[in-house]
């Protein structure tokens, strides 16, 4: 069995990045990928854990992460998708206005 | 170095490239490739933990629906006019890398100076824990209620995802 | 344990003789079509027109390769790569025959014989929508980019019918893998009936069978490359050996349907009564081997001769298709499979 460490902190990595591209980036679908990214990265940690512990919980919590992350993809680029009907536009910044 | 150490290297590194290429594209198709070629990465990743139901489940889920929804809305939007979207370098990004770099430190030193348990089971043990068998047979008999809360959520997400992205008549 | 080489030596002969047909086939398609349409068709270059293939060949490798100004070169020249290497990937998991005496050694004759075989193939096909969305969006063209998501949003409808299909013939077999999936079939239902899936998940089968022809963008469901609307779909901007790329990979696609359809409900390599002929083991296998590749065929020429006798669907009749019949079908397969199951057992 691997020393998991090493996952540890590649997806310690890999969830930084993905948070800095939700923090830096304005383009609404970059920020979303980036979230998928930081979604990602927890489910390496879960794996990795999983394998450690001998224990199947941490991968089935994957699973459950991977169905949410699919249901918030749908909802989240219908809302995209929407927003882009409206104003013409996905920068964050510009998407500014709770109600029309 | 061992075989195991090369091969985790080697996806590590381009795991960690695609990501920073994910977060640095000013075009978003080329993002949704890298992203693709990170979710292939981590699938190899999930190989070497002997999880192999969630490798492949990686792939057709993320790579192979998420990341099409993802294409085909950028694509549906034709967001061809990338520049007035980037808005280059500015105070507010450096002060964002600074935090995440100070993130990132925290994180490796906690893991690096923490007390790692020590791992409990065999190999064999591992190989057969991953399999699709022995995880239906725990999603069907122990997680049967968060799982059929699952179906619930997809329901819900389905519906949602219709009502929001239909066009209004008015 | 088997040695390297030989895993080598048979990813070489499956390679090499999945090009060859695939390139065959593209000349019986127009055979066939000629035959279809009261035409000739290439009947000049060599023995009934056989060095066409050739032909055809050299012809698109010496053409100039245009890339359009405004184009993402890069995305376009991937694009291609994308569709050809998913359309040859798939078949390694593929069984085209039992196990074979060779050189001392056992060997099974599928390249990877992996406990995921069908998830693997549901991955594999579910990635082959990059390549040619891929291609619609680079090429900077309003028809490449419709005919780019016709066909992305056409793969996502279909690969729901395609996957609640095979969930019947895995509650049948009770296995994921393929190998195993034939073995199980190799058993007969009522002492003459063999126990293919055909008989056993009629159902299935059908929806599969029509799930196939729209994975691999086939008439009547090729809306992504509809000439009349489109002029040439996702490929119009392509030329030269990439546009090459993009008709072999459709043609490789054809005959990796088609093998898995033979794998999943033909019976794969199984030969019907072929137990009590008494041959020895190495001519059985070879047989086999023959058996599996004219079953392929026979589906290969079903889908050549569906090409051009059905008109291409409107998209909305498509969309009503998958969404509202093909779905909703596969799911009362997998409810009637799972209660004829609990009947049969208890």
């Amino acid at each position: 069995m691997p020393d998991i460490q090493p996952y540890l902190i590649l997806s310690a990595t890999l969830f930084v990045i993905g948070a800095a591209g939700v923090v830096a980036r304005r383009n609404a679908i970059i920020v979303f990928m980036s979230i998928e990214l930081m979604l990602n990265s927890v489910n390496l940690s879960l794996v990795a854990f999983s394998a450690q512990l001998g224990d199947v919980t941490g991968q089935i919590l994957v699973f459950f992460v991977m169905t949410v992350a699919a249901a918030e993809a749908a909802i989240g680029l219908a809302i995209v998708i929407a927003l882009f009907r409206r104003k013409q536009t996905l920068n964050l910044d510009e998407i500014n206005i709770l109600k029309w | 170095m061992t075989l195991e150490s090369v091969i985790f290297s080697v996806l590590a590194a381009s795991a960690v490239g695609s990501a920073l290429l994910v977060v640095t594209r000013r075009n978003p198709v080329m993002s949704a490739l890298y992203l693709i070629v990170n979710f292939f990465c981590l699938a190899g990743l999930y190989l070497t933990l002997h999880a192999q139901f969630i490798a492949i489940i990686q792939i057709l889920v993320y790579a192979g629906a998420i990341m099409v929804l993802f294409v085909f809305v950028i694509m549906l939007l034709n967001l061809g006019d990338e520049r007035k979207l980037s808005d280059g370098v500015s105070w507010k990004k450096i002060v964002a890398a600074g935090f995440c770099a100070a993130l990132l430190m925290e994180f490796v030193y906690i893991l690096i100076y923490s007390e790692p348990s020590p791992a409990v089971m065999s190999a064999s043990m591992a190989t057969e824990i991953g399999t699709v068998e022995y995880i239906g047979s725990q999603l069907f008999t122990k997680f049967l209620f968060p799982f059929e809360i699952t179906s619930l959520i997809l329901t819900a997400a389905i519906v949602g995802a219709i009502v929001l992205a239909k066009r209004k008549l008015d | 344990m088997i040695p390297f080489w030989i895993i080598l030596l048979k990813i070489v002969v499956v390679l090499g003789v999945l090009m060859t047909a695939a390139a065959l086939v593209t000349f019986l398609e127009r055979r066939i079509s000629a035959f279809i349409q009261n035409r000739i068709g290439p009947n000049r270059v060599g023995p009934q027109g056989l060095f066409q293939i050739m032909a055809d060949l050299v012809k698109l490798v010496m053409k100039e390769d245009i890339v359009p100004t405004a184009a993402n070169k890069t995305v376009h020249d991937i694009a291609p790569m994308i569709s050809i290497s998913i359309a040859l990937c798939t078949f390694a998991v593929i069984p085209f025959g039992n196990t074979i005496e060779l050189f001392g050694y056992q060997v099974k004759l599928i390249i990877a014989d992996v406990n995921i075989g069908i998830l693997f193939i549901l991955a594999m096909t579910s990635m082959g929508v990059y390549g040619v969305s891929l291609a619609g969006w680079s090429s900077n063209n309003k028809y490449s980019l419709l005919g780019g998501l016709r066909s992305s949003a056409q793969l996502i409808s279909y690969e729901l019918a395609m996957g609640l299909s095979i969930i019947g013939v895995l509650m049948v077999a009770e296995s994921l893998r393929l190998d195993q999936i034939v073995m199980h079939q190799t058993r007969y239902l009522v002492g003459w009936l063999p126990a293919w899936n055909l008989f056993v998940q009629p159902l299935g089968f059908v929806i599969f069978f029509v799930a196939a022809f729209a994975e691999t963008n086939r008439l009547p469901f090729d809306l992504p490359e509809a000439e009349p609307e489109l002029v040439g779909g996702y490929h119009t901007e392509y030329s030269g050996m990439k546009f090459g790329l993009f008709m072999f990979a459709e043609y490789a696609n054809m005959i990796t349907s088609s093998a898995l359809i033979t794998t999943l409900f033909l019976g794969g390599w199984h030969i019907p009564f072929s137990e009590n002929w008494g041959v020895s083991p190495l001519v059985m296998s070879l047989l086999q081997v023959l058996a599996f590749c004219v079953k392929v065929s026979i589906v290969v020429f079903f889908f050549i001769m569906v090409r051009w006798t059905i008109p291409r669907f409107r998209y909305d009749q498509l969309m009503n298709l998958g969404w509202k019949v093909l779905l909703p079908l596969s799911i009362a397969n997998v409810l009637g499979t799972g209660l004829a199951i609990l009947l049969i057992s208890s």
